[in-house]
């Protein structure tokens, strides 16, 4: 468990760390929590020539509430979405994933933008961002853009960050009226990636109508993946048991599971359709409750 | 229920008093083998091998030798010169130390670097490049058999097939008989996964070689130092390394259970590295070396039967073993018993009739078949008996505790000489159920169950009531590679009445420095804390088999208790001499001697420990030092009733232990705060097996889980909150009545747990599913059965 050689560099303003990335090319590799990269160095599955590391800039680190939307700096460790109060009150759905994600150590030290830039299908945070239907800003030397969730993921450990581009802040839209959220996943034991994951966000008018659904699923298809048609069969209904239903079977319908040592596609897709319905009735008691 | 007999301030037996051994633990101040840092250490990496079955085409170290640091690249080529390119098992098989010609596991060593730091043997090991042949392996063990199958073990003179040896034990006929006749039989197939240890710490060692004084000391992670010295001395006694040229250290221990008894290719290769540069050479397995490489435990293939009659009177019962060792049999058993001691599988039950048999093949995979934190094959045995018992219960309606109580040993019947021709010291399964029902309300939960049950909810209760042997063992019967199975104890007070006393047994986790300072503060009144454990050094230590199925307490614990009574005797004898008595006048008490009807002349043990070294009776030897080499009449057998509660979600299938009740019986208990640790550890590698854990091998022999990302060990967030207890009855033949604790709760939990899901399918007419029972492998019980649509429709 022993990476190949590298240098390292720990810039401290993100116009440094920018610069740097020009510099050395594609043999750099940005460094956040470490809790994807180092693992997958210590295997040699990555062998990056240079790591700048993001620990030493401060600005990428915060959680504030600004114009209607919840801003998370890509530095802000997990741990800090579980335990802040803004985030609570509209978004109980971050206790939910983060208590799933590892242990308290991960946590400690894995940061949101870390858990996005990563493109990992297995990771839970994209399905919450999918759900919620966040948006990505991303910074380049020729300044920042900032590109939808939906358009975020590529592929296989692919995503929009360019090789020359950092992850600077991920936003959300704050809900107005009735709203709720919540995750889950099957895990085989603490530490797992998901079996299947599912985030569900719904809004609702004053009659309890849904007005919007996000629904994001976990580790069943190549890239995080939105279950559309189960948010459409939501949309405009009351939620009545048959229109629940109805979404938890799309949902097992649409994704695409592979067979592994976590369970065939058949068990996977009963998986999805369970947790599915589970999230949507939380969501739902959630909104209510509130 | 825990009398003590000594002061607090002793600190006898029946103290819960705190582990000395922490201190330093705590403070991060243990020292283990990677600890060990010795001027001029070279560091040494193991090349792998990608397949399970192929032969070594060529080596090409060039490169590899080309990197600055890199001192040499050892291949079996080179140990071929010194005849070190293979050594024995503990069970007398053989086992490459690096190959010559051929691969028969992924992951096996192929060659090994030696460098200046690890970080360059690291980089090293990627240069060497290694050409294979790649041939068909054997993975399916049923299949190791076939006539067509390729004969792995071909370097063996006359090998004809892959057998590897066959054993049976009990009444043949008679056990047939019952059979035809029964009103009842039940049968399953099972398997015991193949599993890991997955010890915290790794294996390793700093092998020291001094070409001047032509010595060798070895640092490593060993269970059983003694035994491994002499195990060198065999295999390398005719390149100079006698046994007195070797001295074996285990440092502190990051958990054993069995993983470390065997010799491993890499402490040999660090030895011979060491020998020929003449310079320490350190070796340390990384995660996943350990897990691909290092013995696995179980792997049995069981076929179970049952025999009774259809009210729940046992009859008989006949097991059929497929014991799958991988390519050489490196389990750790004592020599005449190639299933250790499986035949304990009759149970806790009274009958009169039992036939066993195993047969044991080579396959591709790791070698091993340790004895994973239980007596030898002792799990498996316990296993297959409680999983038999309840599916017979579940066959006649009978409710399984009712026909446990119908069929148990009586407590009047102790000795009892089981039909496979144990002889069970003591026991009182009865009481211990009892307590364990009265625990979990027995009654109610199956009220509540019933209910469940119509409204189409998962709820289960298992139980598990079994007996341990343990203690290996009388020398009439056991050995390993010969030398006998005895242990040993020394001690030797101080003219100030401070002690140390060593053992051949080293301790992993286990507490021995506080529990043997407990014993020896029972029999002699010197206070536990004024007492040093020293194990693991043979230099110091005398000799002892070391430290593994549950035997430390049942040997060097009776040991330690003898030799204390020798001192007793004496220190008796010299009170008489001070207070001018004559011994039969004379009193003991804990820690001191006083004379009958006058308790104010006494002399305290550390006056009289005073007096052997400043004033000793003219005739006697002075000082007050004794060892004892303890050889045990019979085993121990421990018991426990185990129940276990699971509420089983029925859209997922996630398996929640919501309750576990563990009542054990060890006889007399030393430390009951150690022994009630022990249990906790030991119940959460009892559900490893039973819900998560598995070495999973494809069709090419491939590893799919040789990472802890998909070896799934369970951690404290796995485990439920456990609730313990005990029943006391002491072994009638072990001088302080102890039988042993470590196991038991890995041996009892897994059929609880697998009885508690099983009751839970029942419903469904699902009658056994093989451990670790996932949620994913119910989903697959569920879907065969038909009844997964309905639940499907129901969500
Ligand atoms: C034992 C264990 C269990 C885990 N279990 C889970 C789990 O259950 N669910 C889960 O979601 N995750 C899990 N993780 C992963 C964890 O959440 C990681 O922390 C996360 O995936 C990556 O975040 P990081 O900050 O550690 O990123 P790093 O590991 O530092 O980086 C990951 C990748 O993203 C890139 N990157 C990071 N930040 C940026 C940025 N700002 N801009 C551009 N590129 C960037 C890096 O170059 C690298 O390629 C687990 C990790 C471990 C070790």
């Amino acid at each position: 468990m022993i990476p190949s050689s590298f240098d390292y560099t720990a810039p401290s303003s993100l116009d440094e760390a920018l610069k740097l990335l020009q510099d050395l090319g594609d043999d750099a590799k940005i460094l956040a929590g470490g809790h994807s990269l180092i693992p997958m160095m210590k295997l040699r599955f990555a062998e990056p020539e240079h790591l700048i590391d993001l620990n030493n800039v401060p600005e990428l680190s915060y959680l504030k509430i600004e114009g209607g939307m919840l801003k998370i700096g890509a530095m802000t460790r997990e741990v800090e979405t579980e335990e802040s109060i803004d985030v609570a009150n509209h978004f109980p759905i971050f206790a939910d994933v983060a208590k799933l994600i590892a242990d308290p150590q991960v946590r400690n030290f894995g940061t949101l933008g870390g858990n996005l830039a990563h493109g990992d299908a297995a990771n839970d945070q994209p399905a919450v961002m999918l759900a919620l239907n966040a948006s990505v800003e991303i910074a380049g030397l020729n300044g920042r853009r900032t590109v939808g969730i939906d358009d975020f993921f590529y592929g296989f450990y692919a995503t929009a960050v360019q090789e020359d581009e950092i992850l600077t802040e991920i936003s959300i839209p704050i809900p107005m009226g009735l709203s709720g959220n919540a995750y889950h996943k099957v895990e085989r034991k603490v530490g797992d990636y998901a079996t299947g994951g599912v985030a569900v966000h719904l809004e609702f008018d004053e009659q309890r109508i849904c007005t919007k659904a996000g629904i994001g699923l976990t580790n069943v298809n190549p890239t995080p993946l939105r279950a559309v048609r189960s948010e459409a069969a939501l949309v405009g209904t009351s939620l009545n048991e048959e229109d629940i239903a109805s979404a938890a079977q799309y949902a097992s319908e649409d994704c695409n599971p592979s067979s592994d040592l976590r369970g065939d596609v058949d068990y996977k897709r009963h998986i999805i359709k369970a947790i599915t319905k589970k999230m949507i009735n939380k969501a739902k008691q959630r909104a209510f409750n509130n | 229920m825990i009398r003590c007999k000594t002061s607090k301030e002793i600190g006898g037996m029946g103290h819960s008093m705190k582990r000395k051994e922490d201190d330093r633990f705590v403070h991060g101040t243990g020292n283990y083998t990677d600890d060990v840092k010795l001027p001029g250490t070279l560091y040494m990496d193991i090349v792998r091998s990608p397949y399970a079955y192929a032969k070594i085409k060529n080596i090409d170290s060039s490169e590899a030798l080309k990197i600055p640091g890199v001192l040499a690249v050892i291949t079996g080529k080179d140990l071929e010169q010194y005849n070190l390119h293979w050594m024995p098992t503990l069970m007398s098989d053989t086992q490459m130390v690096l190959p010559v010609d051929t691969v028969m596991y992924q992951a096996q060593e192929v060659a090994a670097i030696i460098a200046t730091e690890k970080y360059i043997a690291r980089d090293a090991r990627e240069a060497v490049k290694v050409e294979y042949e790649l041939m068909k392996p054997v993975v399916d063990p049923f299949k190791a058999l076939d006539s067509d199958a390729p004969i792995l073990r071909s370097d063996k003179e006359d090998k004809k097939d892959n057998h590897i040896w066959h054993w049976e034990v009990g009444q043949k006929e008679e056990t047939e008989r019952i059979f035809q006749n029964a009103e009842v039989t039940v049968k399953e197939q099972m398997h015991i996964p193949r599993i890991h240890v997955a010890s915290i710490e790794t294996c390793g060692c700093v092998a020291s070689y001094d070409k001047v004084e032509n010595h060798l000391t070895m640092y490593m992670t060993t269970q059983a130092p003694h035994a491994i010295r002499t195990v060198i001395a065999l295999v390398a006694g005719h390149v100079g390394l006698t046994e007195e040229k070797v001295r074996v250290i285990s440092p502190d221990i990051g958990g054993g259970f069995g993983g470390k008894v065997p010799v491993y290719p890499g402490y040999v290769i660090a030895i011979a590295a060491s020998f020929l540069i003449g310079k320490p050479v350190k070796w340390i397995e990384d995660r996943s070396e350990n897990l691909q490489a290092d013995s696995f435990a179980r792997d049995y293939h069981i076929t179970a039967e049952l025999a009774g009659t259809k009210d729940g009177k046992i009859l008989a019962t006949r097991m059929k073993v497929l014991a799958d060792h991988g390519y050489t049999d490196a389990s750790a058993n004592p020599s005449k018993f190639p299933t250790g001691m499986f035949s304990i599988a009759t149970g806790s039950y009274d009958y009169s009739n039992a036939f066993m048999e195993a047969d044991a093949v080579y396959t591709n995979k790791p070698p091993g078949g340790v004895a994973y934190r239980c007596s030898f094959r002792v799990t498996e045995a316990v296993h297959a008996i409680e999983r038999m018992t309840d599916r017979y219960a579940h066959e006649i309606g009978k409710d399984p505790a009712a026909l446990r109580f119908q069929n148990f040993i009586k407590k009047d019947q102790f000795p009892y000489h089981s039909p496979t021709g144990w002889e069970y010291d003591s026991g009182d399964y009865e009481a211990g159920l009892k307590l364990a029902m009265k625990a979990v309300d027995y009654d109610n939960l199956r009220i509540e169950q019933a209910e469940k049950r119509k409204k189409g909810e998962l709820m289960g209760i298992g139980l598990s009531t079994f007996t341990e042997v343990v203690g290996a063992g009388p020398s009439k019967d056991f050995d390993i590679l010969g030398i006998k199975m005895f242990d040993s104890a020394e001690i030797r007070v101080h003219p100030t009445g401070k002690a140390i006393a060593r053992f051949g047994t080293k301790s992993q986790g286990q507490g021995h420095e506080t529990t043997y300072a407990q014993i020896i503060a029972e029999e002699l009144g010197i206070p536990a804390k004024d007492i040093q454990i020293e194990e693991g050094d043979t230099d110091t230590a005398p000799y002892g088999l070391g430290t593994y199925a549950s035997r430390s307490t049942p040997t060097a614990g009776a040991a330690a208790a003898v030799a204390a009574r020798k001192l007793r005797d004496k220190a008796k004898k010299i009170a008489a001499h001070l207070l001018e008595v004559s011994e039969d006048d004379l009193e003991w008490e804990p820690g001191k001697f006083s004379v009958k009807g006058a308790p104010e002349k006494a002399k305290t043990i550390q006056e009289i420990v005073f007096a052997s070294y400043t004033n000793h009776p003219q005739g006697m030897e002075a000082g007050f030092e004794a060892t004892h080499y303890y050889d045990p009449p019979n085993l121990t057998f421990p018991s426990g009733a185990y129940i276990c509660v699971v509420d089983i979600d029925s859209d997922t299938f996630e398996i929640k232990v919501r309750k576990f009740v563990a009542i054990d019986d060890a006889g007399h208990i030393i430390n009951p705060m150690i022994a009630q640790g022990q249990v906790h550890g030991g119940l959460t590698q009892g559900i490893a097996p039973a819900m998560y854990e598995e070495l999973i091998y494809d069709d090419d022999g491939n590893i799919l889980n040789g990472t802890l990302m998909d070896y799934l060990v369970p951690t404290a967030v796995e485990s439920p909150s456990w609730e313990t207890g005990h029943t006391v009855t002491p072994s009638p033949h072990h001088p302080i009545g102890a039988k042993g604790i470590g196991e038991s709760p890995t041996v009892g939990a897994p059929p609880a747990i697998a009885n508690a899901i099983i009751d839970a399918l029942k419903p469904y007419g699902i009658t056994h599913l093989d451990i670790p029972i996932t949620p994913y492998k119910i989903f697959k019980a569920l879907k065969e059965k038909g009844v997964l649509d309905k639940h499907i429709q129901e969500l």
